[in-house]
């Protein structure tokens, strides 16, 4: 916390629950606006990196190498009308694309980006993330349900079978990490992987790093997992019957999930903060910091949007095989193999 | 079983699907092909059909002779001509219209004319702001021929060999 804020503070009353009131705010500013705006580039990162794959340019026109195309698309989506179909439930309808946007913000909240800066450094923060993301799968079925629409509907059947699938996964994979780290905590947990790229959960837990990632993918419903979408068969999904700004918060929900999903990956996967180089080097930008997080995601989100260059849908009953024939016997079977070989073998040091 | 066993190798380390990857990471980086296209251009044919132009001669006496070919042949049914003897006895059209929201661009009209009188022209770049702007007459294409005739003529030329 900067010493200005400190100081405007002490003007304050003498309340201690408006300090920290305030404090909590001016903490939950600072994260959500860099997010948004992480949020707002991303679909325009995405469309230029699938252009560039597809040789072709991408959005240029919109300022200094389509540098604004962000804002002009919010723009357009904000002064467009909201339509409400007519036989929709309006109240569920409307709180829809709240209830999948709420969720995704939410997670960040116990996110650490460096050692200090987190904004709520809880005992149980993986518990946190798999509740909330889990959440955020109402957002998509009440929209399914309220829009009264058909195409809608079976949208939304799809998304929800889908996520729920992949969370078991998602969730076993997830066990395997706490069980090496010892800790529900995220911060603890990037902890236990400081040391240098050699001590990065990627290598003892790569199986399950890429099941993470996989999952994370699906569960997103992010191409080649996006039959939730499937505009070539359900004209476009849950959100069909959504416009304007109501449509644009799905839109960033999803986008918002998918920036969750890289910076999780990299939080348990990736070491976080951790620099690549071990903590001791002495150039300021090689040590531990923010920025590390940073390219770890960065690097990740690419991976979303090379999928989604690369790969065709995959079928709906491929998914379904995917996630429960293949990735939670992996994962229950890995957790095994892991628990025996950490206390009944010598060689449990391999997973610390 | 053997095959087998390479199947489950394959898919268990997802070679395919590095494959695939590989593939779209290397057209990361390659040349952009995209065309800017107001700025830039891409070469046109000499064959290009666009926007239709009735052409003269050079005496300035025009070439259309009220045959109805083109509009015998138009598939689209674009083509609507009216036609008169003139003062001095020659056929012409009174009436030479082209709807151009009907109109398919096939080119027909110009491969039916006996005179070379109706052609399609390289200019694609029009536009109207109701229907009723896409409804040219004679008098319109008569004057599109005119401001196009030497395009026309170089290309008609550069055509010839092949007819």
């Amino acid at each position: 916390m900067p010493e200005w804020i400190l100081y405007l503070l002490d003007f304050l009353p003498e309340w201690d629950w408006l300090h920290v009131l305030l404090i909590a705010l001016i903490k939950v500013v600072a994260i959500f606006i860099p997010l948004v705006m992480a949020v707002a580039y991303l679909p325009y990162a995405e469309r230029k990196i699938i252009g560039y794959m597809q040789i072709r340019i991408g959005p240029n026109r919109v300022g200094p190498r389509g540098w604004l195309q962000p804002i002009a698309d919010a723009l357009k989506l904000i002064l467009k009308e909201i339509i409400v179909p007519t036989k929709s439930n309006k109240y569920l309808f409307i709180m829809a694309p709240l209830l999948a946007i709420g969720p995704a913000f939410a997670v960040w909240s116990v996110i650490p980006f460096t050692d200090t800066l987190v904004l709520a450094d809880i005992n149980a923060g993986l518990l946190l993330v798999l509740a909330m993301t889990s959440i955020g799968v109402y957002g998509i079925i009440i929209a399914g349900w309220a829009s009264n629409s058909k195409y809608a509907f079976l949208s939304s059947m799809r998304a929800a079978a889908q996520i729920v699938s992949y969370e078991l996964a998602m969730g076993f994979a997830l066990v395997t990490v706490l069980m090496a780290a010892g800790t529900l905590n995220l911060r603890e947990i990037v902890l236990a992987q400081s040391g240098g790229l050699t001590d990065w959960y990627l290598w003892p837990l790569f199986p399950m790093f890429m099941v993470y990632f996989i999952s994370g993918v699906a569960e997103t419903n992010r191409a080649p997992f996006d039959v939730a979408e499937g505009e070539s068969e359900i004209v476009g999904g849950f959100s069909i019957e959504y416009s304007g700004m109501t449509f644009a918060v799905f839109f960033l929900a999803e986008y918002a999930n998918m920036i969750l999903i890289a910076a999780l990956t990299s939080l348990m996967f990736l070491g976080g903060w951790m620099s690549p180089f071990g903590s001791a080097s002495d150039v300021m930008i090689l040590g531990d910091g923010i920025h590390w997080l940073l390219l770890k995601t960065s690097f990740m989100l690419f991976f979303f949007l090379w999928f989604r260059a690369t790969f065709p849908r995959y079928r709906y009953d491929q998914i379904m095989r995917l996630g429960w024939k293949v990735f939670i016997p992996l994962t229950i079977i890995w957790i095994v193999v892991m628990g025996v070989a950490m206390f009944l073998t010598p060689w449990g040091y391999l997973f610390h | 079983m053997m095959k087998n066993a390479i199947y489950a190798i394959k898919s268990l380390f997802l070679i395919e699907l590095w494959k695939g990857l590989a593939v779209t990471g290397k057209h990361l980086f390659q040349r952009k092909i995209t065309v800017q296209y107001p700025e830039e251009k891409t070469p046109m044919s000499f064959r290009f059909r666009g926007l239709h132009a009735l052409r003269r001669y050079p005496n300035g006496e025009e070439r259309c002779i009220a045959c109805k070919l083109c509009e015998a042949v138009c598939p689209a049914l674009a083509i609507k001509i009216d036609s008169e003897a003139r003062e001095d006895g020659s056929r012409r059209t009174t009436r030479y219209d082209i709807d151009l929201t009907k109109c398919i661009y096939c080119g027909f009209c110009e491969e039916a004319c006996p005179v070379d009188a109706i052609v399609e022209t390289r200019e694609f770049e029009y536009f109207g702001e109701s229907q009723a702007d896409l409804y040219y007459t004679k008098d319109m294409l008569l004057a599109i021929g005119d401001r196009m005739e030497e395009s026309i003529a170089s290309d008609r030329k550069q055509d010839a060999a092949y007819r």
